[in-house]
C-alpha cells in the first residue's frame, strides 16, 4: 500500500511539491540565516539601540526571514514565466516584466470598480481580492498569448537576438500603453489599490526569547494571503506541469521541439499555451505585489523582472523546479541584504543597493555556475 | 592627383552626370531657403511652426544623405558635404542656436551608436548597459572639473583648469575603454542572450552607484548631480575677435561642441571603417556569425570581445565627458536603462553593423525624440490654449489629458520601432555591405528574404548517384 500511495499522481502533483517547497524554504532561511550570524559574530561591534551586531541580529532575523520569504514566492512566480518560456523556446522573454506589470494594473482597476468599502467584512474583501487575481491572470494570460502572437511568432528561427530585442520593443511599447491608457482614463499614470484596515493589521506570531533577546514575529494579514496564493499557484502548477497531457507535451517540447512535433505534438499551441499560463502566473503575482505596495505604475514591472529572471537563471533557467528555489533563494538573501547592509557596513552603504545585490548574484552566477543551481548543462548554441 | 580628380569631373559633366549634381545642388538650396524662410520672427508662434521646424532641419540633414546615395565622384561629394557640415549648418545654428544644440546632440549620439555598432553590430554581442561607459567618462570630467572633487577628497586643487579638458578626452577614452574590458573579462564567456542580462543589471549597477555614492565620501553628490562643469577653453576667441566675429559666450560654445563632436565622429567612422576591414573587423564579423567556426579557425574569442567592447565603450566615454561639459550639469537622470535602449534603437533602425546606417540611426531617432515629439507637444499645447475643438468627433481639446502629451511618449515609439524594425526589416534602413553581398549571393533575390536564410536541402541540385563501385573485398 505504501507503493501504492507514493505512486498516486496526486501524491506526486501536491504532496511532493509542496514538502519541496517546505525544503527549499528551510535550507535556504537556515544557510542564508546562519551565514548571517555567522558574519555578525565575527565583526561584532556596538550599533545603535546599545545593542551589539549580533544581538540586533538576532533580535530581528526571524522578522526578517519572513519578509524575505514573501518577496521570495512573489519572485518565483514570476520566475515562472521567465524559465517556462526559456525551457520552451531558448529565449528571454523581455516583456513578462510587462506582463507583471498589466496584471497589476487589470486588478487595481477591477478592485476600485467594484469599489468594496474599507470596513467590508474580512469574506467580501477576500472574494474582491480573488476576482482581481482571476482578472489579472486571465488578463495577463491572454495579453502573453497575443505578444507570442504578433511579436515572437514571426521571428521564429531567427537569429537569437532577433526575438530579444523584439521582446525589449514589446516591454518599452506596453509600459507607454499602459501609461497612455491610464492618462487617457485618468489623467494620472499611477493607482493605488484600495487599502483595507482588517488586511494591513499585524498579526502577532510568536514572541520569544532567544540568547537574551525578546523576538517578536509579526506577519500582515495580507502578506498570508499572498502566502497562501503563491503556495497554491505554485502547487498548481506543479500539477499541470507534471501530471497532465499538457504538462507532458510542454516538457516534450522543452527537451526537443521536432522530436515532439513528429510525435504529434502541436508544437505551436503548445508554444502559446505556455505563454498562457506563464503569462497568468504573471498577472495573479502582479495584483499580489499590487496588494503588497499599494501604489504601482506603468514601469513598476522593470525591476522585479530583472530579478526575478536573476531567480530563473541562479535556480538553473528552464527548470521549473529550479525557479521556485531561486525565487526563494533571491527573495531571502535580498531581504537580509536590505535588513543588514546598513548596519554591517557602518551606514556607509544602506538599503539603496540591495538592488545590486540580486545584479551581482547574477553576475557571479553566470561567472561560476550558468547552469544555475538545479540547471543541467545547457550548451553553448542551444 | 588634382589634375587627375579635375579630369574625373570634366568627364562626369561631359558624361551627363551633372544633371545629379544639379539635382543635389538644388535639393540642398530648397532646404536652405525652407530653413530661411522658417527663421522668420513672426511664424514663431504659429501652431505648426516646432513640427515644420523639426522636418525641415531633417530635410536639411537629409541632404547629406542626398548627396551619400548620388552617383558623384568622391571628391565632389565631399566637398558638398563638408560645405555643410562645416559652413552651411554653423551659420543657420548662429541663427538658431537651438539648431546646433540639436546638431550637437544628434552628433553625439552617433558616435555613441557608432561605438555600440561595433558591439552589437560588428560582433554580435548585445550589450544593453552601453550607457554606463557614457556615464563613466561623463562623470570622470564632471568630478575633477567640477569643485565636487575638493569635498571628495578635501583639497582645493578643484576645478581643474579648462585646459585640462583635452588630457581629460584621452583619459576619459581609456578609463571607458578599461571599464569595458573590467566588465567584458567576466561576463564575454556568456552566450548571447545572457550577455545581454548581465550588461543589463551591470548598467543598472552603474545607476545605483552614481545614485548613492555621495556617502560614505561624496563623489557623485548623488541624485542632486554636479553642477557647474568646467567646460573647454575658448582659445579661439582672440582669433575669432581678429576676424572681427564677435559672438557671445553661450553662441561660441555652442559652435565650440558642434565642432567638437564633429572631428570626434569624422575619427569615429575613420576609425569604424579602417576596423571593419582589418584582419581584427573581420575576426568580429566571424565570430557573429558562427561562434564555435570562428574559435576552430583559430580566433581568439575572448581576446577580440574585448577589444569590441573597450572600443565600444570607449567612443561612449569619450561622449560622455563631452556631454558633461556641454550640459554644464549632470546627474545619474542621464544615465537610465532608457538611454541605453536609445541607442540599441538606433544602431537597428539603421542597419546592425552599417557604420551609415548607425549615424543615420542616430540622426533620426534623435530628431524623433528632441524635435518631433516636442514639437507636437508643443502643439498640442498651444491648441489646448486656444480652445480648438476636433471636429467630427466635437472633442475640445482643453479637455485632453495632460499626461497624453507626445513628448512623455518615447518608449512606445521606441518599442514600435523596434518590433516593427525586427519584423519588418532585421537588416535596417541601411543595411551594412557585407550582409547585402551575402544576400545577393546566397539567394540572388531582393534583400527582402529573410538574411539568415541559408539554401535548404530541396533548392540543393539533385544528387547524381556515384557510378557503382563495390568492393572486392567481402
Amino acid at each position: 500500500m505504501r507503493k501504492a500511495i507514493s505512486q498516486s499522481v496526486l501524491y506526486q502533483a501536491l504532496v511532493v511539491p509542496l514538502i519541496q517547497l517546505f525544503v527549499f524554504v528551510a535550507i535556504s532561511l537556515l544557510v542564508i540565516g546562519s551565514v548571517i550570524l555567522i558574519l555578525a559574530a565575527l565583526f561584532n561591534r556596538p550599533v545603535t539601540g546599545g545593542m551589539t551586531l549580533l544581538q540586533f541580529v538576532i533580535r530581528t532575523l526571524p522578522q526578517v526571514a519572513i519578509d524575505g520569504l514573501v518577496i521570495g514566492f512573489l519572485y518565483a512566480m514570476i520566475a515562472l514565466g521567465y524559465t517556462m518560456v526559456y525551457g520552451v523556446l531558448q529565449f528571454i522573454n523581455f516583456a513578462h516584466s510587462e506582463i507583471f506589470m498589466v496584471g497589476a494594473f487589470i486588478g487595481v482597476e477591477l478592485m476600485l470598480a467594484l469599489a468594496i468599502p474599507s470596513t467590508a467584512p474580512l469574506m467580501l474583501i477576500m472574494a474582491g481580492i480573488l476576482l482581481a487575481v482571476a482578472a489579472g491572470m486571465v488578463g495577463s494570460g491572454l495579453l502573453a498569448v497575443v505578444i507570442e502572437r504578433v511579436a515572437y511568432r514571426p521571428l521564429r528561427g531567427a537569429p537569437r537576438l532577433v526575438p530579444l530585442i523584439s521582446a525589449i520593443g514589446v516591454s518599452f511599447f506596453l509600459q507607454d500603453a499602459v501609461r497612455a491608457i491610464e492618462g487617457l482614463l485618468n489623467n494620472a499614470f499611477y493607482r493605488n489599490y484600495p487599502s483595507f484596515p482588517i488586511l494591513n493589521q499585524q498579526i502577532q506570531l510568536a514572541t520569544f526569547t532567544l540568547a537574551g533577546q525578546p523576538i517578536q514575529m509579526q506577519i500582515q494579514a495580507k502578506v498570508i494571503f499572498i502566502i497562501i496564493a503563491s503556495l497554491v499557484m505554485l502547487t498548481g502548477l506543479n500539477f499541470v506541469v507534471n501530471a497532465t497531457r499538457l504538462g507532458r507535451a510542454i516538457r516534450a517540447v522543452a527537451q526537443d521541439r521536432p522530436t515532439a512535433a513528429l510525435m504529434g505534438v502541436d508544437v505551436d499551441r503548445i508554444i502559446m499555451l505556455t505563454f498562457l499560463i506563464g503569462g497568468a502566473l504573471g498577472g495573479a503575482t502582479g495584483v499580489l505585489f499590487g496588494i503588497r505596495v499599494g501604489r504601482i505604475d506603468p514601469y513598476v514591472g522593470f525591476i522585479p523582472g530583472i530579478k526575478a529572471f536573476t531567480a530563473a537563471v541562479l535556480g538553473g533557467i528552464g527548470n521549473i523546479t529550479g525557479a521556485m528555489l531561486g525565487g526563494i533563494v533571491l527573495g531571502v538573501l535580498e531581504g537580509f541584504a536590505g535588513a543588514y547592509l546598513s548596519q554591517f557596513t557602518g551606514g556607509a552603504f544602506g538599503t539603496e543597493y540591495k538592488d545590486i545585490f540580486a545584479f551581482l548574484i547574477l553576475i557571479l552566477i553566470l561567472m561560476f555556475r550558468p547552469t544555475g543551481l538545479l540547471g543541467e548543462q545547457v550548451g553553448q548554441k542551444a | 592627383m588634382l589634375r587627375a580628380k579635375t579630369m574625373e569631373w570634366i568627364t562626369q559633366i561631359r558624361n551627363g552626370r551633372s544633371i545629379y549634381l544639379v539635382g543635389v545642388l538644388s535639393y540642398i538650396v530648397a532646404a536652405l531657403l525652407l530653413m530661411n524662410w522658417l527663421s522668420q520672427p513672426g511664424l514663431r508662434d504659429a501652431v505648426w511652426y516646432p513640427l515644420v521646424s523639426a522636418l525641415a532641419f531633417a530635410a536639411f540633414l537629409g541632404s547629406l544623405l542626398v548627396i551619400y546615395y548620388a552617383p558623384l565622384a568622391g571628391a565632389v561629394k565631399a566637398i558638398l558635404g563638408l560645405a555643410i557640415l562645416l559652413v552651411l549648418l554653423p551659420i543657420l545654428g548662429v541663427r538658431n542656436t537651438f539648431l546646433l544644440e540639436v546638431a550637437t546632440q544628434v552628433g553625439i549620439f552617433a558616435a555613441m551608436a557608432l561605438g555600440l555598432n561595433i558591439v552589437v553590430g560588428f560582433a554580435g554581442l548585445l550589450d544593453l548597459g552601453y550607457v554606463a561607459f557614457y556615464a563613466v567618462g561623463a562623470y570622470l570630467w564632471a568630478i575633477f572639473g567640477s569643485p565636487q572633487a575638493n569635498i571628495a577628497f578635501g583639497t582645493n586643487r578643484f576645478p581643474l583648469e579648462p585646459e585640462w579638458f583635452f588630457l581629460f578626452l584621452f583619459l576619459a577614452v581609456g578609463v571607458a575603454a578599461l571599464t569595458g574590458i573590467l566588465l567584458g573579462l567576466p561576463v564575454l564567456r556568456l552566450r548571447g542572450d545572457y550577455l545581454a542580462i548581465v550588461t543589463l543589471a551591470f548598467g543598472e549597477v552603474i545607476r545605483v552607484i552614481v545614485n548613492n555614492l555621495d556617502k560614505p565620501i561624496n563623489l557623485t553628490n548623488g541624485p542632486q548631480g554636479i553642477r557647474p562643469v568646467q567646460r573647454p577653453p575658448l582659445f579661439f576667441k582672440p582669433w575669432l575677435y581678429a576676424l572681427g566675429i564677435r559672438l557671445d559666450d553661450p553662441t561660441l560654445y555652442a559652435l565650440y561642441f558642434y565642432f567638437l563632436v564633429l572631428l570626434v565622429i569624422g575619427f569615429a567612422i575613420w576609425l569604424a571603417r579602417r576596423l571593419e576591414n582589418s584582419w581584427v573587423g573581420r575576426a568580429w564579423t566571424a565570430i557573429r556569425e558562427d561562434e564555435l567556426a570562428a574559435q576552430a579557425m583559430g580566433i581568439p574569442l575572448v581576446r577580440m570581445k574585448l577589444a569590441a567592447f573597450a572600443t565600444g565603450a570607449s567612443f561612449a566615454g569619450a561622449m560622455g565627458m563631452i556631454f558633461a561639459a556641454k550640459q554644464y550639469f549632470i546627474n545619474p537622470e542621464s544615465f537610465t536603462f532608457m538611454e541605453s535602449i536609445g541607442v540599441l534603437v538606433m544602431v537597428i533602425v539603421g542597419g546592425m553593423g552599417s557604420i551609415p546606417g548607425a549615424i543615420v540611426g542616430a540622426t533620426v531617432v534623435t530628431i524623433l525624440n528632441l524635435q518631433i515629439l516636442k514639437g507636437l507637444s508643443l502643439m498640442l499645447n498651444k491648441l489646448r490654449q486656444a480652445g480648438v475643438v476636433i471636429p467630427i468627433i466635437n472633442f475640445p481639446l482643453s479637455q485632453w489629458p495632460t499626461q497624453l502629451e507626445p513628448a512623455k511618449y518615447e518608449r512606445l515609439v521606441f518599442g514600435i520601432l523596434l518590433i516593427l524594425m525586427m519584423i519588418l526589416r532585421p537588416q535596417g534602413i541601411i543595411p551594412e555591405r557585407r550582409h547585402r553581398m551575402e544576400l545577393a549571393e546566397a539567394l540572388g533575390r531582393e534583400e527582402h528574404a529573410e538574411p539568415e536564410r541559408l539554401p535548404v536541402e530541396e533548392e540543393l541540385p539533385p544528387v547524381i548517384p556515384a557510378p557503382e563501385v563495390r568492393p572486392t573485398r567481402d
